[in-house]
């Protein structure tokens, strides 16, 4: 799987550079114990976080295999969408998660503002990307399935709005941290924007809604699901989670790396 | 305490008259209004129907214009340390620094903008409603401009990012400022619109004072 | 009154500016802040005025007998005349000065007072953005007498100052740490008075170290 060389790779980089570390501790400052504390923390979370990815990447290979054979082979079609149904079980998942991913970043940045727990913000940094493409797959299977239902690529529905809305409040979120050089103030500020966006997240679905109702009265109703359907869209859902999981634990491997790189960098800088 | 928050909000009243911010916002307003017609036809009709909506529009976008100088002014020139150090909590201070740009630049923008609306052949009968909602919803946007002019107070080209940071928090203002207007409003009339819209700008009151403050904090950490 | 600085750290961007200053500050002492470029002589006086980190050791205000302040906190009893002097181009310089009276918390005696002191009073109704550098200096410097605050940090004071408002500035110190104030001042030129310590930092080029990741 691709992760495997990445991460025997961090794997040494990580070894080499806690070597250098323990090296670099005598040299430590008083009053530094609390960054020092983090320190042993990431490297715990990342040997945690290397044993249980093998296996959410098995869990999660599984689940799309199943999910996606009873999604597109052996559920029923859709006695008014036909085919068509089948992007449901692509596109009502990327929308779950990409609330979902929100929401966790927020939470992150609340433990990061509270605690000042450096890892909360690389959690919170990580998960941004992962959300904004989630968002975005949302919006172009909403599109594609928008084509056979409504006609035409594009209709402004409450729903696709709101989406829409959330994929600005993820490239605000991104924007934060590309504009700062400094990434301890880029830090604070991105806690910042993530806590103030989830806030306006409900006031906003709650306006979009309400503006959707006042131009086109309920064109769609809703549909019950029968449960040939629901059980295919939660295993789909549980294999997004999982994809998500393992590309999340990763990428706040990777953003632990690159932190350990920057400090080296500026030591190897000093010492020059 | 009183006496600092007062002092604050004169100062920043006093800079955005002699400063050029309400004027450069004003003068933005109007040419905004002569693109209109010319993008979407003179038909009386169909800029009545629009007229509410680009009004809206012209209104965020002017305040949008103005985000960048509200706090960054002041870091460029030191008077945000100074003022840190003042005896005010941060909170009050940022909350004193949205209240001046309410009431130098988007409360006159936001009382400004329906009457030029007539320009767009906006049905006068609207025109109070429009008002009432624009002077409310004014004060939001103000707030929301001040947390992503504090987010952004640091930072050079900051007016790339604002709008980015803004625009999404708009949306609810801009829905319920409009929806007063709105064709069939039933037997509440505006009312209800308008109740939403007080709220929101309470929700926005009650998060920017924390939301700006944590911005700042960070800069000076 | 004392300020006490033990085994102070500042750290900025992942590097180690300075580590391990120790110094002790009584009423009515000029301290000097002495060093190479980059050695931490702004952010030492930064630190004091809360607006950058304390990233190791302990900066603390010891009121002794007096105190009158109650629980102030450290940068409410400072005043601070950093590298830029905060003023707003398109105000008066009364207007600039009384905004701050009236934030730090004096009175419009105080500021006719202080710009009669640093020779402002002609150009009180003069738009900031036509004064000299020299001249927005000693407005920026006027700030200090306004309103009374205990500890004074000055970086560069004497930056763009002639000998007369130098001297001004002189006058001013001298009153100030005769009615029990301190002085924290940053400077690679000679002070209007002279120091009781002199405080000198490294150089901080050496000491780039990895702080936090």
């Amino acid at each position: 799987m691709i992760n495997v060389p990445a991460r025997s790779i961090s794997d040494r980089a990580l070894s080499t550079l806690n070597a250098s570390f323990k090296a670099d501790r005598d040299l430590r400052l008083k009053g530094y114990s609390d960054a020092m504390q983090f320190l042993a923390n990431p490297t715990i979370f990342m040997r945690l976080a290397n044993a249980v990815l093998p296996w959410a990447w098995t869990a999660a290979a599984l689940c799309f295999a199943a999910g996606l054979y009873m999604a597109l082979i052996s559920s029923p079609t859709d006695y008014q969408k036909g085919e068509t149904v089948r992007i449901m079980y692509v596109h009502v998942p990327a929308a779950w998660l990409a609330l979902f991913i929100y929401v966790l970043m927020a939470v992150a940045s609340a433990v990061a503002l509270i605690f000042r727990h450096p890892l909360a913000d690389a959690a919170a940094k990580a998960a941004g990307p992962l959300g904004a493409v989630f968002c975005f797959l949302a919006l172009v299977t909403g599109a594609i399935w928008g084509k056979p239902m409504w006609g035409t690529w594009w209709v402004w529905d409450a729903r696709l709005t709101s989406m829409f809305i959330l994929m600005l409040l993820y490239l605000a979120y991104l924007a934060i941290w590309q504009a700062f050089d400094d990434p301890h103030l880029a830090a604070g500020l991105a806690r910042v924007v993530a806590l103030v966006g989830v806030i306006m997240v409900p006031i906003i679905k709650f306006s979009v809604e309400w503006w959707n109702t006042l131009h086109q009265p309920a064109s769609l109703a809703k549909l019950a699901i029968d449960p040939a359907m629901l059980w295919p869209l939660l295993l789909m859902a549980l294999a997004y989670t999982l994809f998500f999981l393992c590309l999340h634990l990763t990428a706040i491997g990777n953003e632990i790396t690159a932190r350990k790189l920057r400090a080296a960098r500026l030591k190897a800088i000093a010492s020059t | 305490m009183t006496a600092a928050f007062v002092a604050l909000i004169r100062r920043d009243l006093l800079l955005s008259y002699r400063g050029g911010g309400v004027g450069a916002a004003l003068a933005f307003m109007l040419a905004f209004l002569v693109m209109i017609p010319l993008a979407i036809g003179p038909d009386q009709e169909t800029l009545s129907r629009l007229a509410p909506g680009l009004m809206w529009l012209a209104l965020l976008l002017a305040v949008l214009l103005t985000t960048e100088r509200l706090f960054q002014q002041d870091w460029d020139d030191g008077s945000l340390e100074l003022l840190a150090m003042a005896p005010l909590p941060l909170e009050l201070l940022c909350l004193a620094k949205a209240l001046a740009h309410w009431l130098g630049v988007s409360l006159p923008l936001a009382i400004v903008a329906g009457p030029l609306g007539i320009l767009l052949n906006l049905p006068v009968d609207r025109l109070a409603v429009l008002l009432l909602g624009m002077v409310t919803g004014s004060l939001a946007l103000s707030l929301i401009a001040a947390i992503a002019g504090a987010v952004t107070a640091g930072l050079r080209r900051g007016g790339l990012l604002i709008p980015l940071l803004v625009l999404p928090l708009y949306v609810p203002v801009l829905i319920f400022g409009l929806a007063t207007t709105g064709g069939d409003l039933g037997p509440a009339g505006a009312t209800p619109s308008l109740l939403v819209l007080a709220a929101i700008v309470l929700i926005t009151l009650v998060l920017q004072p924390w939301a700006a403050a944590a911005a700042l904090r960070a800069y000076f950490r | 009154m004392k300020l006490n600085a033990s085994a102070l750290a500042c750290e900025r961007n992942g590097r180690v500016v300075f580590s391990g200053v120790d110094f002790v500050v009584k009423s009515g002492e000029l301290a000097e802040l002495r060093g190479p470029n980059g050695s931490g002589k702004s952010s030492l006086l930064r630190q004091v005025a809360g607006l950058v980190p304390v990233s190791g050791g302990g900066l603390t205000l010891d009121m002794g007998d007096d105190d009158s302040a109650g629980d102030q906190p450290l940068p409410q009893r400072c005043h601070y005349v950093g590298h830029q002097d905060a003023l707003k181009p398109s105000l008066t310089v009364r207007q600039n000065l009384s905004f701050w009276a009236m934030l730090l918390g004096g009175g419009d005696g105080d500021v006719e007072r202080a710009l009669a002191a640093f020779g402002l009073q002609a150009l009180s109704e003069v738009a900031v953005q036509f004064l000299s550098a020299g001249q927005r200096r000693r407005l920026a410097l006027a700030r200090l007498p306004v309103a009374p605050r205990p500890i004074w940090l000055l970086d560069e004071p004497t930056t763009a100052l002639d000998q007369t408002a130098e001297k001004t500035l002189g006058r001013m110190m001298d009153a100030h740490l005769a009615s029990g104030g301190m002085v924290l001042a940053a400077t690679h030129a000679t002070l209007p008075r002279k120091a009781d310590h002199v405080i000198t930092l490294g150089n901080g080029d050496s000491e780039i170290r990895r702080l936090q990741i």
